[in-house]
């Protein structure tokens, strides 16, 4: 490999700029968190630094910073500094196979926005966000605290977990595109044919298996705050503790792009051909980019309105949906989708089988469930 | 040139962290050695063009089965459970069996010498994941199937000793 070559120059760049974006993004998460909290809750929120309080995150980077940096005497010290580093490196490393874009042509190089095309592209995601629960797991044990174990147990039996229905509601998209390349998938949802309305049952598992992956509310029972302390976070502070925050909202993000990539049609947008043949194939490619990031920006909003709109849900229940409601929901899920590709109607099959599931609970309701009469 | 550069950084880096797996003194030092290792061999894998197999390994060894072992051994109380250290006979038997093993499989190498793979044969798609899935789905279709009910064996009997009998308690 040429270290010098423009290819390489050019993938470096964009890669570069992938991270800026992702952290940036990451950052007014913060700001934007707090300020939908405070819609919610009918208050102003943060206001005070720059106008409307715009320069929020960076005085939260600064206060970050000057805190006392802390290491409790009886932990682990290398583990305990491993830890919020782990949940930082894997919580970046998602964004390698997302495509951002189709082929461009700048300064006579030609490459497509996507860090690496790997034909596993879907597997990596997997990988990672598998690996994903390491930092806190780690980073819990080493605290050598009672509470910081206990959350850092819960993180790791949830994301066990909640991966199974999630892989399982991936294999219906893949029976789809019959590639596991993410640039693949999204070529396949070209021109408006958006997974959405092929598996709008695989869609609503993957987005609750999000949830509980990023450990947010109403999943975030390892940060549970009135059972806990603080969870796997407890005996953090300083930018450690920042680290932890801040992968969680690198994991919001990152999760959006993925299911934008997944089930919205990646980087397609309506009127794709007319900006094509007004502007160039450049302005269309980064246009795309912009509206991936756009519907990745929607789930992130979505991750919060459900945050400041549920309740935390009990630890016995988060697992009885896990493994009694979402995994049978999500293999119902592949059968009908096999169903459909193999009489040739995927999307009728989509809908016939949303409408039978909802009908057989009715009757299972009706029939087997007895009611308490008030 | 480089390549091979590569390989023998990796093989290193894998031999190394396999060792400190045994070498390690704390459990759970020992367990973040092995998900280390996974890795490297991973990495053998992408250098093998196997990408496929490279991101199985991760999911399940390194992702699944890695993270019930530590979630194991971050229960126990490792203070109180360190295993007692062994008589200084059994360290010196398990050194002469080790290295006896260690020599017959170094001569047992260098007596076959194993041919080496021809380059006109050489196929660089054979680890890719659609290779894989047609000959698994074609000429190993019957082991295959098997497997699977294997598994599903296995995953019955989990749930059916995991399961709470009537009247036990909670945990």
């Amino acid at each position: 490999m040429d270290l010098l070559s423009d290819f390489f120059l050019a993938k470096a760049a964009f890669i570069g700029i992938v991270f800026a974006i992702t952290l940036g993004i990451a950052a007014y998460s913060t700001y934007f968190e707090r300020k939908i909290a405070a819609f919610m809750q009918d208050r102003i929120g943060p206001d005070r630094a720059g106008p409307f309080g715009i320069l929020q995150p960076l005085a939260d980077a600064v206060k970050m910073f000057m805190k006392e940096d802390f290491i409790p005497a009886n932990s682990n010290k290398w583990l305990f500094i491993a830890g919020p580093c782990l949940s930082m490196l894997t919580a970046l490393m998602t964004s390698a196979v997302v495509p951002f874009g189709d082929t461009v042509t700048l300064g006579g190089v030609t490459f497509d926005l996507q860090g690496i095309d790997v034909n596993i592209g879907i597997l990596w995601v997997f990988g990672i966000v598998s690996l994903g629960v390491y930092g806190i797991l780690i980073g819990g044990w080493a605290s050598n605290n009672k509470y910081s174990l206990l959350g850092a147990i819960r993180a790791a039996s949830q994301n066990i977990s909640y991966e199974l229905a999630m892989g399982l509601a991936i294999i219906a998209i893949l029976l789809f595109t019959g590639s596991l390349s993410t640039k693949a998938i999204v070529e396949g949802q070209q021109n408006g044919h958006w997974n959405i309305f092929y598996q709008p049952l695989g869609f609503i598992i993957f987005l609750i298996c999000a949830f509980a992956e990023c450990n947010r509310t109403p999943f975030d029972l390892p940060e549970c705050e009135t059972e806990l302390i603080g969870g796997y976070h407890t005996e953090y502070s300083s930018m450690k503790l920042g680290f932890y925050l801040f992968a969680e909202y690198i994991n919001m993000f990152i999760s959006g792009a993925v299911m934008a990539t997944l089930y919205f049609g990646g980087y397609d947008y309506p009127g794709i051909d007319f900006v094509t043949a007004q502007f160039g194939n450049n302005i269309a490619v980064f246009v795309g980019m912009g509206a991936l990031i756009g519907k990745a920006l929607l789930f992130v909003f979505v991750f919060m309105w459900v945050r400041w709109t549920l309740p935390r849900f009990r630890y016995d229940q988060l697992m009885g949906l896990g493994w009694a409601g979402l995994i049978p929901l999500s293999m119902y899920n592949v059968v009908v989708t096999a169903f459909g590709i193999l009489i040739g109607k995927p999307f009728t099959a989509g809908i016939v089988g949303v409408v039978l599931l909802i009908l057989g609970l009715l009757i299972h309701d009706q029939l087997f469930v007895k009611k308490k009469i008030a | 040139m480089v390549i091979s550069n590569i390989w023998y950084f990796l093989s290193g880096l894998t031999l190394l962290s396999a060792l400190m797996v045994v070498l390690a003194k704390n459990p759970i030092h020992s367990v973040l050695y092995l998900v280390f290792t996974f890795f490297c061999i991973s990495g053998h894998y992408v250098l093998l063009n196997a990408q496929f197999l490279m991101a199985v390994n991760i999911i399940v060894y390194a992702g699944a089965i890695m993270v019930l072992f530590l979630f194991v051994i971050m229960m126990f109380d490792l203070k109180k459970n360190q295993p007692e250290s062994k008589s200084s006979l059994t360290k010196l038997a398990g050194s002469v069996v080790a290295g006896t093993l260690l020599v017959l499989l170094i001569a047992l190498l260098r007596k076959n010498n194993l041919p080496a793979p021809s380059e006109v044969n050489f196929k660089s798609q054979t680890g890719m994941v659609e290779t894989l899935g047609k000959i698994l789905y074609t000429e190993y279709l019957l082991p295959f199937e098997l497997i699977s009910i294997l598994f599903f064996v296995a995953m019955v009997g989990a749930v059916m000793l995991g399961k709470r009998e009537a009247g036990d308690r909670n945990f």
